[in-house]
């Protein structure tokens, strides 16, 4: 087991690079630092002189991967490749815009984001697997052909609508809680109950068809036949028998995410004026700031890849025929 | 001289392309058995019908507003050269000049014959602050401003008895060709329809055709005096401004796919038909796209496609064009960063397929692997590609959206859902509200996105032998 965990971390490495260096291709090859220089100045600022300030200010005025002038090691070592992308393998990411430092920055806004994707994570899993196995206990009837139309329904609606819609009516109409903001320690549920809500209810439609799909591929195998053969009631095979089973294709999907819940979401932490990742993430891609935005597509990719590895690991968990010789 | 210069956007020709493309596809396509079963079986879905009868009048809005050219301007004195102004016009816009060039000032609600916000006027009595009469909005009441009520009743009203004339006409011309056709009365014709006996099921067909004229024709009818969504801001007809979101959400549904699909195809399936090293390297490649988060990805690529924008400037001639080739970027950076998913099952269908009777056959008789790919293994995986391809257009419209929204989508001047709710989003918050463009954007974006879904879905369940 621990050998292939090691193994699976080592494969993980040259994705890492390839997708370090996909970055930097993006970030510093398609536009020069240069023309990135000219656009965080404005028009009216550019001056040769002031763009070669802001690029040593930055460390953009070193060459891209070789540094002739440099002697011994330093030729790799003083090139933005290195000083830019290499470092971020050992957690280093170098300093925002506003030359604050994205590393602290990064582990303070953890918190908040995880504090609204958790709940919404564990609260949408079990009302959307809830949800499936009703309808799927029921199929074809009545009540399983306008659950899936209804799934197709919400299922249509732009995320963006469930967040507008839910803060007008909650939160405006009805005014339970607050449109917006974020609080410390344990008062900051008043605001965490809308956004999970929201998260939830907007998950429910493509999930819950998900689901149910699943549920019915396994009602239709031999060893559910054998179950209700054997007299067990209905419940209980759909409890004991097909949910346990149909734990292995959910599980491909649901713990590949649990390691990305740190990185929070886009939409509803900027509607909701939440200081998390993804808002952080969201003010970066307005104010242009690359370097913020490449570490997030680093992280998000270091993230994925465990959660790749985590998914591996939960299948001996949940599976004992599959083995890791 | 012509009075209009054609002008030909390149998303325009790919639309096009792409439409002769889909044509030719499902011509060729009937040519293979199983498929034209599976074009069948289509066919006879009630569901999938009405789906497809609301989706091609969205196409077909969407195509009127893909022919663009611009006006010429009136000659000035002496000038014997034609000159043609910088506006690029499509002809939808020419069809609705009326929507498109009554603008108000501000905020008007829907079918309101005032503005939604005070302003103070002068009069012999004093400053008085008051609601004004919209410019064009209920003008031809003149004085009678009560009588719209009546007005807008007697107008939908019209409107919904001609369409349901229309749909009658067509109904019966239906029943009569079917009648003639199968040498039936026309009443068994009638009976066959609603009971789904007929090749084509009519009976999808004909009750979304049925809800589209009588939702629609009320509207063309209230459109010409009124603003029937009312207006945003800055005083432009939001039935306007839906109606060309359609283009914009088409272009990004369909011609991403024409980035897509090649690399899909040619990597998924030569990964799975030569394995070995191309195999590791295909791999190797998608897992790093994967592995980066879709959102982050697109939003870094943008990025950095907008700052080559910004500082080349002289590449672009006109605004229209510079918004066009954004669009179209945009489009090119989602089928670059959405092939993987497509591409590994294809992978995975070939490595079955490649083990099969008769194509180890054919690779003993020494055919060309190209040959080989093209005649056997292809065909066979035409049913994944194209379930892939309706499967994506919805995603890709709702993706769309969250991107404009996030500042990362459409050119800002290019109108698009995304661009709409964007515009719209602290309507909500506004005291008092103003709804109608959020309102107009939701109704028209889940029709398509839900007319979508429902084709989609007809379109897995016809083509994949699973579930047959």
């Amino acid at each position: 087991m621990l050998a292939y965990i090691l193994r699976r971390l080592l494969y993980a490495l040259p994705i890492l690079i390839g997708v370090n260096l996909l970055t930097f291709a993006l970030f510093f090859v398609v536009n020069t630092p240069d023309d990135m220089a000219r656009l965080q100045l404005g028009v009216k600022h550019v001056t040769p002189e002031a763009i070669q300030k802001w690029k040593a200010e930055r460390g953009y005025d070193r060459p891209l991967f070789w540094n002739p002038a440099a002697g011994g090691l330093q030729q790799l070592s003083d090139t933005i490749f290195f000083d830019k992308s290499a470092r971020m393998f050992v957690g280093d990411f170098g300093q925002a815009e506003d030359g604050r430092d994205i590393a602290r920055e990064i582990t303070s806004r953890m918190g908040p984001s995880l504090a609204i994707a958790l709940p919404t994570f564990v609260l949408g899993l079990f009302v959307t697997i809830s949800l499936a196995l009703i309808l799927a206990f029921f199929r074809a009837t009545a009540l399983d052909f306008w659950g899936v139309v209804a799934c197709v329904g919400l299922m249509s609606i732009s995320s963006l609508f469930y967040i507008i819609g839910g803060q007008y009516l909650v939160a405006k109409v009805w005014q339970l809680v607050p449109i917006s903001g974020f609080g410390e320690g344990l008062d900051a549920w008043r605001f965490l109950v809308l956004p999970v809500l929201i998260g939830v209810v907007g998950g429910i439609g493509s999930s819950t068809r998900w689901y149910r799909t699943i549920f019915l591929e396994e009602v239709g195998k031999d060893y559910v036949r054998t179950a209700r053969a054997k007299g067990l009631p209905e419940t209980l095979v759909f409890f004991r028998h097909i949910l346990k089973n149909a734990m292995i294709p959910i599980l491909t999907g649901v713990v590949v995410v649990i390691p990305l819940l740190f990185m929070g979401s886009l939409l509803t932490e900027s509607f909701f004026g939440i200081p998390g990742l993804g808002s952080y993430t969201i003010d970066a891609i307005n104010a242009q700031d690359f370097a913020v935005v490449r570490s997030m597509v680093f992280i998000g990719s270091v993230l994925y890849i465990a959660g790749l590895i985590l998914t591996d690991i939960s299948y001996t968990l949940v599976d004992p025929r599959i083995r890791f010789e | 001289m012509m009075p209009i210069q054609p002008v030909l956007l390149w998303s325009d020709l790919l639309l096009w392309l792409l439409l002769a493309g889909a044509l030719g596809l499902g011509f060729l396509s009937a040519r293979a058995a199983h498929l034209r079963q599976a074009w069948r079986r289509l066919g006879r879905g009630a569901v999938a019908m009405g789906a497809a009868t609301l989706l091609s009048a969205f196409l077909l809005v969407g195509l009127l507003d893909s022919l663009h050219y611009r006006l010429r301007l009136p000659p000035a004195p002496g000038q014997t050269q034609a000159m043609y102004g910088v506006e690029v016009l499509s002809l939808l816009d020419g069809l609705l000049s009326g929507l498109r060039e009554r603008n108000e000032k501000t905020y008007s609600a829907p079918l309101a014959t005032r503005l939604y916000a005070k302003e103070s006027r002068d009069t012999p009595a004093g400053v008085v602050r008051e609601y004004p009469r919209l410019k064009h909005g209920g003008a031809h009441l003149g004085e009678d401003e009560a009588g719209r009520d009546r007005d807008v009743l007697q107008r939908g009203f019209a409107g919904l008895v001609l369409a349901f004339l229309i749909w009658l006409a067509l109904a019966g011309g239906l029943v009569a060709h079917l009648a003639w056709r199968q040498g039936c009365s026309h009443r068994e014709a009638w009976r066959a329809i609603w009971q789904g006996e007929t090749a084509l099921a009519w009976r999808g067909v004909l009750p979304a055709l049925g809800g589209l004229l009588l939702v629609a024709l009320p509207i063309f009818f209230l459109a010409g005096d009124y603003h029937v969504f009312g207006t945003d801001k800055v005083g432009q007809d939001v039935l306007y401004q839906v109606l060309k979101s359609i283009r914009t959400a088409l272009v990004i549904g369909l011609v991403t796919t024409l980035v897509m699909l090649p690399l899909a195809v040619v990597l998924g399936i030569v990964a799975g038909y030569f394995r070995g090293w191309v195999d590791d390297l295909i791999q190797y490649v998608y897992t790093v796209l994967n592995s980066i988060p879709g959102v982050l990805l697109i939003a870094a690529a943008v990025l950095m496609m907008q700052m080559l924008i910004d500082t080349h400037p002289q590449w672009f001639a006109t605004a229209a064009e510079r918004a066009d080739l954004r669009l179209l970027a945009l489009c090119a950076i989602l089928g670059m960063t959405s092939w993987t998913g497509l591409a590994r099952l294809l992978r995975g269908e070939t490595l079955k397929l490649r083990e099969l009777e008769y194509i180890q056959a054919a690779r003993a008789f020494g055919i060309a692997p190209p040959r080989i790919i093209a005649r056997h293994i292809l065909p066979n995986l035409m049913h994944i590609v194209v379930i892939a391809l309706v499967m994506d257009f919805s995603s890709l419209v709702l993706t769309e959206a969250v991107l404009s929204y996030v500042g990362i989508g459409v050119d800002p001047t290019m109108t698009s859902f995304g661009t709409m709710i964007n515009n719209a989003r602290m309507e909500l918050g506004r005291e008092p509200v103003v709804w109608w463009s959020l309102a107009a954007a939701f109704i028209f974006m889940f029709a398509l996105v839900l007319a979508a879904n429902l084709f989609a879905d007809a379109v897995r369940d016809a083509f994949d032998p699973r579930y047959e």
